[in-house]
């Protein structure tokens, strides 16, 4: 199975290529340009690099993040799989973040900055057998009330994404467990790590183009705002 | 070159739609997906909202499309997506989905001006009507006068200062009550109001003689109801409609009055979504007939926004060579007559 994985969640905007269980390729770029103009071109290159061949499934950063990153991605993401006509896999971009640490028995536990003093987080550990095991579901959390969780287990924990840029100080103030915050090179999304979550999640994970929807994990704010009025 | 099948994608505001066009006249399909009663509940379009149901529905509305126009993906010549101006999160969907669409499948890629779009959607089942012509679009978003001097040449006489027309309706609706959308309500209550009524200005704006404003007549409208409630005065609804829908009809009219004098154009295109309104038709047929003047107006279906007008739109794109990278992005200020 050739898996082609789009990851557009946050600031990079990355593709990777799995074909039996191996990257083949991977491109991600954090130049400052929009994913909307940058995406496509580095996909491309990234095929035409690793042999030209249409994948058979696409496996996308399904969310949370950036509502409009996850947006673009999303929509070049079903109209490569309606052109190619390929099947697509929706894998949580808190998990494929965890990914980045991959076998660690160390509580995982990636932050993404959600605004509005909030993060998108999970904590996260690989059990026996590399299997990713979650203990604190994937949400948006004051972070706060992560942190409080990771200090109640007492085990040493590794920070990672981009809410440790933006969070560093309360980090090292709060946490009261051995910790790591990743190294910049372990620290963000990965397209490589959306790629092996997807082969590893299997084909009976493959849903249709037009099934796929990102999860934002939040409401608009106009849909929030009326729910709060009670309308 | 004949037979040329564009596939068109618009997502620029609250409709999601595609449509399959045959040589820029002939519709062979034309698939509208409206997130109006959604909207509805906010009293407008809510932006996040509008780009989150595009994503959802896109797949199904290009599939549709193709299989109303029994056609494959294979037999498409190219895909024309519309790449502003309009709202960003909503264009970006359509943009991203055109991109990998076309990519995917070995298409070349048109980016399309809205706008042109809609003057566009005049070609459609009027084979006989060519550039040059002036022409008028007037939506929720724009009121442009513009000269077609060609099919890829536009060149804009006049827009408006602040809102919009369609704006200023959808503003004047929610203040009598009628809400939203305002244009077909406002259309409708008219018949019955007096549109003598009330004394509304018709403002100039006094450096261009083509340019519009609405606002202060939007302003003009709110005072007088705050002053009825004020001194206790009944308002007719009916009269204050029909009396704000006069004042706007004849803004619109002596501009392309004006413009019909001096440029002496034989043929002037409405356009746009609230070109549907009946009141402005007349208006507009009227100012025509006095020139002499052939006037054109798409049917209601190719006013409001849809695909095939941009599919009208890109087939000149496309026979003059136009073709967009895998970089296009959208572009929610892209300028009339703007290239990139």
């Amino acid at each position: 199975m050739k898996i082609l994985a789009i990851e557009s969640s946050g600031r990079c905007a990355s593709a990777a290529l799995l074909s039996d269980g191996m990257i083949k390729g991977e491109y991600t770029l954090d130049t400052g340009l929009t994913h909307s103009e940058t995406l496509l071109p580095l996909t491309d290159s990234l095929l035409k690099g690793t042999g030209g061949e249409k994948p058979d499934v696409i496996a996308v950063s399904a969310g949370p993040g950036s509502f409009t990153g996850l947006r673009i991605g999303a929509a070049m993401v079903k109209g490569l799989a309606d052109g190619w006509k390929a099947g697509v896999i929706a894998v949580p971009t808190l998990e494929a973040l965890a990914y980045r640490f991959y076998g660690y028995e160390e509580l995982i536990c990636p932050l993404m900055d959600a605004r509005r003093g909030q993060v998108y987080g999970g904590v996260y550990t690989f059990a026996e057998g590399n299997k990713l095991e979650t203990l604190r579901t994937g949400g948006a959390y004051e972070l706060k009330e992560v942190l409080e969780y990771i200090n109640g287990i007492g085990k040493k924990v590794i920070f990672l994404g981009d809410g440790t840029d933006r969070y560093e100080e309360v980090i090292k103030e709060e946490v009261k467990v051995p910790f790591l915050i990743a190294a910049p090179h372990k620290r963000y999304q990965s397209a490589a790590c959306v790629a092996m979550y997807a082969y590893e999640a299997g084909e009976e994970k493959v849903i249709p183009a037009q099934a796929f929807v990102p999860e934002y994990m939040r409401m608009s704010q106009a849909e929030r705002e009326r729910a709060e009025k009670g309308e | 070159m004949a037979g040329v099948k564009i596939l068109a994608i618009e997502s620029s505001c609250d409709e999601t739609a595609a449509a399959v066009v045959e040589d820029g006249r002939k519709v062979l399909s034309n698939i509208i997906s409206s997130q109006i009663d959604i909207h509805t509940l906010y009293g407008g379009v809510v932006p996040e909202i509008a780009s989150r149901k595009h994503t959802e529905r896109i797949c199904n509305v290009v599939s549709e499309a193709l299989n109303a126009a029994s056609i494959s993906l294979e037999d498409v010549d190219a895909v024309a997506v519309t790449y502003g101006p309009g709202l960003v999160g909503a264009l970006l969907v359509g943009v991203s989905y055109a991109k990998g669409l076309a990519y995917a499948a070995s298409k070349p890629l048109i980016g399309v001006h809205h706008i042109e779009g809609h003057i566009c959607a005049n070609l459609i089942d009027h084979p006989e009507l060519e550039p040059p012509f002036l022409s008028l679009v007037v939506s929720g978003g724009h009121t442009t006068l513009v000269r077609v001097e060609d099919y890829n040449k536009m060149e804009v006489l006049g827009i408006t200062r602040d809102d919009a027309a369609g704006e200023a309706f959808d503003k004047v609706a929610r203040a009598i009550g009628l809400g939203y959308p305002g244009g077909p309500k406002i259309d409708k209550i008219s018949d019955e109001g007096d549109p003598d009524a009330v004394a509304f200005p018709r403002a100039k704006v006094g450096d261009s003689v083509y340019d519009f404003s609405f606002s202060g007549l939007k302003s003009a409208v709110l005072n007088y109801l705050n002053q009825c409630r004020m001194s206790n005065v009944e308002i007719n609804t009916a009269d204050v409609a029909a009396s704000f829908q006069k004042a706007a009809v004849d803004i619109l009219c002596e501009r392309v009055d004006l413009a019909l004098d001096e440029l002496g154009d034989k043929t002037f295109a409405l356009a746009g979504g609230v070109a549907a309104n009946k009141h402005l038709r007349a208006g507009l047929e009227e100012v025509c007939k006095k020139h002499g003047v052939k006037f054109y107006c798409p049917l209601p279906v190719y006013c409001t926004d849809n695909a095939a007008m941009i599919g009208a739109a890109a087939y000149y794109e496309y026979i003059s060579g136009v073709r967009h990278g895998l970089d296009l992005n959208a572009m929610p200020s892209l300028r009339l007559g703007e290239r990139i």
